[in-house]
């Protein structure tokens, strides 16, 4: 009951889908249809358990007063506000939700992960300290590449952006593609494990 | 001082709360990580309510009265159980709903991943960068090979392996790089120009 019939759930919902894969019946299309139906139905209850799961760990952060509780305070303060911002007056464009997402979601996005580019920057630093062969073939690939999409790169010469191409139509891709099948061998081993019972641990610990 | 200006003054105190980690990690950081943490779970929750749950749970239980409905919504809520002690294997009953597309898994993954870049793979082998290709492809593969060490002749077979996805590795990281300095470009500009009126 608490194991055995979600276990069971899974291995016969799974083997029903690699057969709809197999077989474009329309009794397993029409199947089909009805499970997305029933997985769109449950899907805003994980959203449900997302929040809750934040506001437990905040609130818990605060109660006992934590180092930087404050900081819990205001994630919980911002998410209630544009909850509720978005509730009042609805997500339409012109409405203060979306004025909250371009001038303090979207900018906060953008400068995040442009701030990735100072730290890659690092790591390039570090991994060409490390003078290794392998290390400097990546670095000048990638510096080829980077040369290879701006304007700089053909004034410096007109074999940059060609030279940029063949990397990647050429090693580029055997890479890729040498990657995707292990990945695709991975997943669908993994997979298996799943539909047959084997990896279980996506149920979670306890009885 | 007008709503925009009042606009781009609150979006450029966060850019600016942001960019201030590079120094080192200081409260103006830690309140727009929080912020930003709070806001964009927060900018989810009505978008998910207005757009899945509207529409698959409330209108068809409680306007198309399909209360068939009412079977998937009350084991999604089964979800909240999670947190309890004695409950929480209530809980695995939405995700083994969730996890039965699993299935579909198996082929397809086999298909895309392996099947189609194997046809992709097995071209004539006409000139030097398929050749090149088709080489890259089986040396990586080799690679990834562990149940035989890599040593003699094999590990020079696979040694050329690790070059191709060195070379692989660097384009993807010149790419990431080139789209990381675009979005800070665009950060850039939005200081100077729209903030600060010093570009035009």
């Amino acid at each position: 009951m608490k194991r055995q019939i979600p276990l069971l759930i899974v291995i016969i919902l799974g083997f029903i889908f690699v057969i709809h894969v197999f077989v474009p019946h329309k009794a397993s299309a029409d199947f089909y249809d009805w499970y997305q139906t029933w997985i769109k139905a449950i899907s805003p209850f994980m959203v449900l358990l997302g929040i809750m799961s934040l506001f437990m760990v905040h609130s818990t952060k605060i109660k006992r007063k934590v180092p930087n509780w404050q900081y819990s305070v205001i994630t919980l303060a911002s998410l209630i506000g544009t909850g509720a911002v978005g509730f009042i007056w609805g997500t339409q464009a012109g409405t203060p939700f979306m004025w909250l997402f371009k001038n303090v979601q979207m900018p906060m996005g953008a400068t995040m992960f442009s701030l990735l580019a100072f730290y890659i920057a690092s790591a390039a630093y570090k991994a060409f300290r490390a003078r290794s062969a392998e290390a400097t073939v990546l670095l000048i690939a990638a510096i080829i590449v980077m040369l290879g999409q701006v304007p700089i790169g053909i004034k410096i010469s007109k074999l940059i952006p060609e030279t940029s191409n063949w990397i990647l139509n050429v090693p580029n891709l055997a890479a890729k593609r040498g990657i995707a099948m292990g990945v695709g061998l991975g997943m669908t081993a993994t997979s298996l494990k799943i539909l047959l019972g084997i990896e279980r641990t996506y149920m979670g610990g306890g009885k | 001082m007008s709503f925009e200006v009042i606009s781009n003054f609150i979006a450029a105190f966060f850019t600016l709360s942001i960019f201030s980690f590079l120094y080192k990690d200081n409260p103006f950081y830690k309140f727009a990580e929080a912020v930003f943490i709070g806001v964009s779970m927060g900018y989810a929750i009505p978008l998910i309510y207005q757009d899945t749950f509207i529409p698959f749970v409330y209108r068809p239980i409680f306007v198309e009265y399909k209360f068939l409905i009412l079977i998937p919504a009350l084991t999604g809520s089964l979800y909240i159980f999670r947190f309890s002690k004695n409950l929480g294997w209530l809980s695995r009953y939405p995700i083994a709903f969730s996890m039965g597309i699993v299935g579909m898994g198996v082929p397809l993954s086999m298909h895309s991943y392996v099947l189609v870049q194997m046809r992709s793979a097995m071209l004539p082998v006409d000139n030097i960068n398929t050749a090149l290709i088709f080489i890259g492809t089986v040396t990586i593969l080799l690679y990834f090979f562990f149940s035989k060490e890599h040593k003699g002749v094999y590990g020079k077979v696979t040694n050329i392996g690790i070059w191709f996805m060195m070379v692989g590795f660097g384009a993807s990281f010149g790419y990431t790089v080139m789209a990381r300095i675009s979005l800070l470009i665009g950060r850039i500009q939005f200081l100077l120009g729209d903030w600060l009126g010093l570009m035009k």
